[in-house]
């Protein structure tokens, strides 16, 4: 085939509305009438609401709308989590707290006004009693018997507890050669923080009696479904558009309140009502992400062989639940043994209720965590035997030739070479060399670390046996009588760039440029139908959809040619604007054959007119993509601050589409990890309040925090898609936090440091020197 | 992120806008860079009635060199203080400063006289203008005064500018010989604002001993200032590592230390020491000391 595109590093397609400033989100939607919507939001973790007396926030001038929970309350349905397990409490969650506050910046009154300056003005004026209780706030002690309880319908503040039990564990608590390493590892919590904050603008027509949202969502298909149901709309009347999105991160894989009650508004006034999340807002309102506990064992042969993992899971959910909250913490478990057979496993998670905004996915969501724990483990159980890291690591491996390699914790590895990785990592970053460099400096006094991490990944979701609403994903080919090409998706990239990479899979299918293919996403009347973008699913379920409908449109245009040029259509190639014979003898160009379908005049028998094919693609499983990283980091003995000096990335995401694309994720991802080994965390003091809700406080990553990142790949095709792509939306976030832990541990090791809780504050490496130093 | 409403003035000359300032009183504020005040209008913790915007006013833009002296317009943005050709001869100190003053952005709006009548305890502008001993000038419809630094940040957010005054103004000394500045931070993570930030100036003699000293540190108390007991141990004395290091210790004497999130009243105390060691170090390197 000519017209090669897969694997080319195209720029893309999104870029120069996006740079320029002249991509629409949101925000930028005006719509005539269109009114403006805030809230007042509650300023306890928990209380009983005794009053709302909100007189003069109506009697502002341009005020429309007063809303609260007791309005709502028989109006709009509660908001949806879709997570099922086994005896899952799930507490009603109200678009608008009725009679009690569970954390703080849950919406209890709406306002809806002319302008946002007005709409923000009313807020001011709406008088709240409160009769505070004590909040529950650390969820240890929220297991124990005396803890004041977030919901009172429930006996506790335990909303579940998921085991997973594999492997002969009296046979392996009888043997005593085995070394126990045992670690208490906290995984803090974070905040999504997308540059773009959540937006939302409902428009109810109250002539057709239709709803039209457009809303900053990972998931149009299914908030409009959710929506339906939540505002008691006929779904065929509901349409849901994600306009541009600006960041997401998992935070907007959701259906939230403010979604909810903007449909109600513009219900009960016949107006667009739009709502734009503020920062504060997006900090304390919009999901966030992590907060587990993790006590973790790991059984070990003299040899460095891990034969056991035993692992204690606190999951902090927060005081209600979002779409996915309660499943979240379940797929630590499933991907805790990491790139290792380990043949005996025991986890048990608890989730618990606290009051404080819902944990859900973000960027990774579970597998950070998992991977965080196998990670630092394998360097504990190094660091045990007096091994170097990477020895354990090559020890504990599978080999290439097990795959695909069924695992105790229920899932199937498609595939992988782990050792090629971390062979070509290590040669990248000068692995031996930088160990001497550690030994001379030592000897000075100064601390440099080389961490190390090896990870796989579960991307590619899913099969929709394991997934709560369906995991396969729709495509469809439309060639236009201009020849010219449009694809849907009912994937919904934001920021991803899958407009780019499904128009190289469609025009190397049909041999056409890249430039006359154009793709759609994230309209529900426009694609008919979608899952999201979310799991890194979009390039290996969507993509897959798209070639396989793009395959379809080759069949029946092949078919048309060949009727035509009297030649077997399986003799026919797609190359160079042409269908044609491999000789090229016979021939057509490609614009013709589109002619062929659509003035219809000498069809084959029973062939239809027009040119127009869909796929919708199950994957029969996940798919396992995988790295090694190496960070190399320099402590300030003096000051305890941690530069970050080198960053070593080799990722296997199966076959590469756009090399481009990849590299953005990854250095996306790295960012977004080492910021949360760094710097991030989200603190709730023992008030329930918010001590980080501003980005003065909140420590994103900055881009000059960072090194240049060194990042090649290895491509290891998956047999589970026919393109044999993995995914590598979250792979840089779940590879990175560990080797940055692993890194800084490592600096301080010969001190007798073993572990430390991130982030890694400077004040926390200057204390834990302050100790040690008398050792030295 | 909405603040409240506000009438927007924007006078032409520095004559029109110390009118209005005056017209005003306590209902205006003035605007500079916007990059402090913008913010908290937002968050609704500031609400003037009246904004008189002085961007427009181009008397207050300038850099030039008076004798021995450096004078600087107050709407002299950070970055054109940062890219000066004559202050990287005449005063490096303040486009060493200017440097770490939040991302590009930012040093492109904000401005230095802005910065400094905000006189928020943890920016980088008053450490390098108390370590150089400036003067920052003050004017309104009555007349213009002179007020040394060391006597114009009263406590977090307040100076001693009067409610009709207008900064115009900031005067430095140039660089002598035998004479070397540093300004060295460490940021929060979050903010960019300094936990600590050092500068520091010292002046050698033809022996080599400090002639001159002056310590400027933000970020560690209530306000910025002068640090007279690392001064006092410098002062007259050969600056070998020992002594510096010996003065530096006394970095935070005679303040009550901040605490937060990122660093606590003990740690950020050993910071002010660290980096108060190591602006020495600098300016005393750049001097031509040892
Ligand atoms: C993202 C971000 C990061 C930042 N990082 C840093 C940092 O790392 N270090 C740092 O030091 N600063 C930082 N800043 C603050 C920045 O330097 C501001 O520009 C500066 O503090 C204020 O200057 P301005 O010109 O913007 O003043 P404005 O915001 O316009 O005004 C600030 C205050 O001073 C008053 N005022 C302004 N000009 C005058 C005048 N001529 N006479 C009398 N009163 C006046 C105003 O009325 C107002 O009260 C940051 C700001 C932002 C937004």
């Amino acid at each position: 085939m000519s017209t090669k595109l897969l694997g080319e590093r195209i720029k893309r397609k999104e870029d120069p509305r996006l740079i320029q400033g002249r991509a629409h989100y949101v925000d930028d939607l005006k719509l005539d009438g269109m009114l403006y919507m805030s809230f007042v939001r509650s300023v306890y973790a928990y209380a009983r609401i005794k009053s709302i007396d909100a007189a003069a926030a109506k009697s502002l001038p341009g005020v429309l709308e007063v809303i609260t929970g007791a309005d709502i309350k028989d109006q709009l349905g509660l908001i949806p989590c879709a997570a099922g397990m086994e005896g899952l409490k799930i507490p009603k969650h109200y678009c608008l707290a009725v009679d009690t506050v569970r954390y703080v910046g849950e919406p209890v009154v709406a306002i809806v006004a002319k302008d946002r300056y007005t709409a923000r003005d009313a807020v001011d004026k709406v008088e709240i009693t409160y009769d505070p209780l004590t909040p529950v706030t650390d969820p240890e002690s929220a297991l124990g018997k005396d803890s004041p309880r977030v919901h009172e319908e429930f006996s506790d503040n335990l909303a579940f507890v998921a085991k997973l039990e594999a492997g002969d564990w009296k046979a392996l608590e009888a043997d005593s050669t085995l070394k126990i390493v045992k670690q208490r590892l906290i995984n803090q919590r974070l905040a999504p923080a997308s540059i773009e904050t959540r937006g939302v603008i409902a428009s109810y027509s109250l002539g057709e009696e239709t709803l039209t949202v457009w809303s900053s969502t990972q998931i149009p298909h299914l908030l409009k479904t959710q929506l339906a149901i939540l505002t008691r709309t006929d779904e065929s009347r509901v349409r849901v558009i994600a306009p541009e999105v600006g960041g997401a991160f998992g935070s907007k894989l959701n259906v939230y309140a403010e979604e909810g009650v903007a449909c109600y508004a513009s219900h009960r006034l016949g107006k667009p009502v739009k709502w734009i999340e503020g920062r504060r807002e997006n900090l304390l309102g919009t999901i966030h992400g992590r907060d587990q506990i993790n006590d973790l064992e790991l059984y070990v042969k003299p040899d460095g062989k891990v034969v056991g993992l035993k692992c204690n899971i606190i999951a902090d959910l927060g005081a209600y639940h979002q779409l996915l909250t309660p499943a979240i913490p379940t797929l630590t478990a499933l991907m805790i043994v990491g790139c290792y057979n380990i043949p005996n496993v025991w986890v048990e998670t608890k989730g618990v209720f606290t009051n404080k905004m819902a944990t859900d996915a973000y960027r990774g969501a579970g597998r950070p965590e998992a991977t965080y724990i196998i990670e630092r483990g394998m360097d504990l159980v190094a660091r045990e035997l007096n091994m170097d890291p990477v020895d354990v690591r090559m020890k504990n491996f599978p080999e290439p030739k097990d795959f695909p390699l069924a695992l105790p914790t229920g899932v199937t590895y498609d595939t992988a070479n782990y050792q090629k990785t971390l062979k070509k990592v290590l040669k990248l970053a000068h692995y031996p060399t930088l160990r001497k460099e550690q030994e001379r400096l030592r000897k000075k006094g100064k601390y440099l670390g080389i961490g190390l991490s090896t990870y796989v990944e579960i991307c590619a979701m899913g099969p929709s046996s394991r997934m709560p609403a369906g995991g396969w994903e729709f495509g469809m080919v439309r060639v236009e009588p201009t020849g010219k090409v449009t694809v849907y998706s009912g994937t919904s990239p934001h920021g991803q760039g899958e407009e780019t990479s499904f128009a190289q899979i469609t025009a190397e299918g049909l041999g056409i440029p890249f430039d006359d293919v154009t793709v759609y996403h994230g309209d529900t009347s426009v694609v008919q139908h979608g899952i999201g973008t979310f799991g890194s699913r979009t390039t290996a379920v969507g993509g897959t959809a798209v070639f396989r409908a793009t395959e379809r449109i080759r069949k029946k245009m092949a078919r048309l040619a060949a009727h035509r040029l009297g030649v077997k259509p399986g003799d026919l190639e797609f190359r160079d604007g042409k269908v044609e014979t491999s000789d090229g003898s016979k021939s057509m160009a490609f614009g013709d054959v589109v002619g062929e379908a659509y003035y219809a005049r000498q069809l084959p028998p029973g062939v239809e007119p027009g040119l127009t094919e869909q796929y919708v693609f199950e994957p029969a499983n996940y798919t396992f993509p995988f790295g090694a990283h190496v960070a190399v980091t320099e402590v300030d003995a003096e000051t305890g601050e941690i530069a970050l000096r080198n960053y070593y990335a080799v990722d296997d995401c199966g076959r590469i589409l756009n090399p481009l694309l990849v590299d953005g994720q990854i250095h996306g991802g790295l960012a977004q990890g080492i910021g949360q080994a760094l710097w991030e965390e989200l603190v709730y003091d023992e008030n329930g309040q918010v001590v980080t809700g501003s980005l003065m406080d909140y420590a994103l990553p900055k881009a000059h925090q960072f090194p240049w990142f060194d990042t090649q790949t290895t491509e290891t095709r998956t047999p589970v898609n026919p393109l044999g792509v993995k995914g590598v939306g979250e792979a840089g976030t779940i590879g990175s936090t560990p080797a940055i832990v692993n890194s800084v541990v490592d600096a301080l090791q010969h001190l007798g440091v073993r572990h430390i809780d991130m982030p890694l504050k400077p004040e926390k490496i200057w204390k834990i020197l302050k100790t040690v130093d008398g050792r030295q | 992120m909405i603040p409240e409403s506000f009438e927007y003035h924007a006078p032409q000359t520095l004559a029109e806008a110390s009118r209005l300032i005056a017209q005003f009183g306590q209902e205006g504020k003035i605007l500079a860079g916007g990059h402090s005040l913008l913010p908290l209008m937002k968050l609704r913790l500031a609400s003037p009635r009246h904004l008189v915007d002085i961007g427009r006013v181009a008397e207050l833009k300038y850099i030039r060199e008076d004798a021995d002296k450096i004078q600087i317009g107050a709407l002299t943005t950070h970055y054109q203080i940062e890219s000066s050709e004559l202050l990287k001869q005449k005063c490096p100190l303040l486009p060493e400063t200017a440097r770490e003053i939040g991302d590009v952005q930012v040093r492109n709006k904000g401005t230095l006289g802005g910065s400094l009548a905000h006189a928020d305890p943890a920016a980088d502008w008053p450490a390098a203008i108390l370590a150089l001993g400036g003067e920052v000038e003050a004017r309104s419809e009555s007349g213009s005064r002179w007020i040394p630094a060391q006597e114009f940040f009263v406590e977090m957010l307040t100076t001693t500018l009067q409610a009709d005054e207008i900064l115009t103004a900031i005067r430095v000394p140039a660089l002598p010989a035998h004479a070397g500045e540093a300004y060295v931070k460490f940021a929060q993570p979050a903010s960019g604002f300094a936990i600590v930030g050092a500068a520091a100036r010292v002046v050698l003699d033809d022996a080599g001993a400090v002639a001159e000293v002056g310590v400027g540190i933000t970020g560690v108390a209530a306000k910025p200032y002068r640090a007279a007991a690392v001064e006092g141990v410098l002062r007259g004395h050969s600056p070998t590592a020992k002594r510096i290091a010996e003065a530096a210790a006394h970095a935070a004497e005679g303040v009550e230390v901040n605490a937060d999130l990122y660093a606590s009243a003990e740690y950020r105390t050993h910071l002010a020491a660290v980096y108060t060691r190591r602006a020495l170090e600098k300016a005393v390197e750049r001097a031509g000391g040892k």
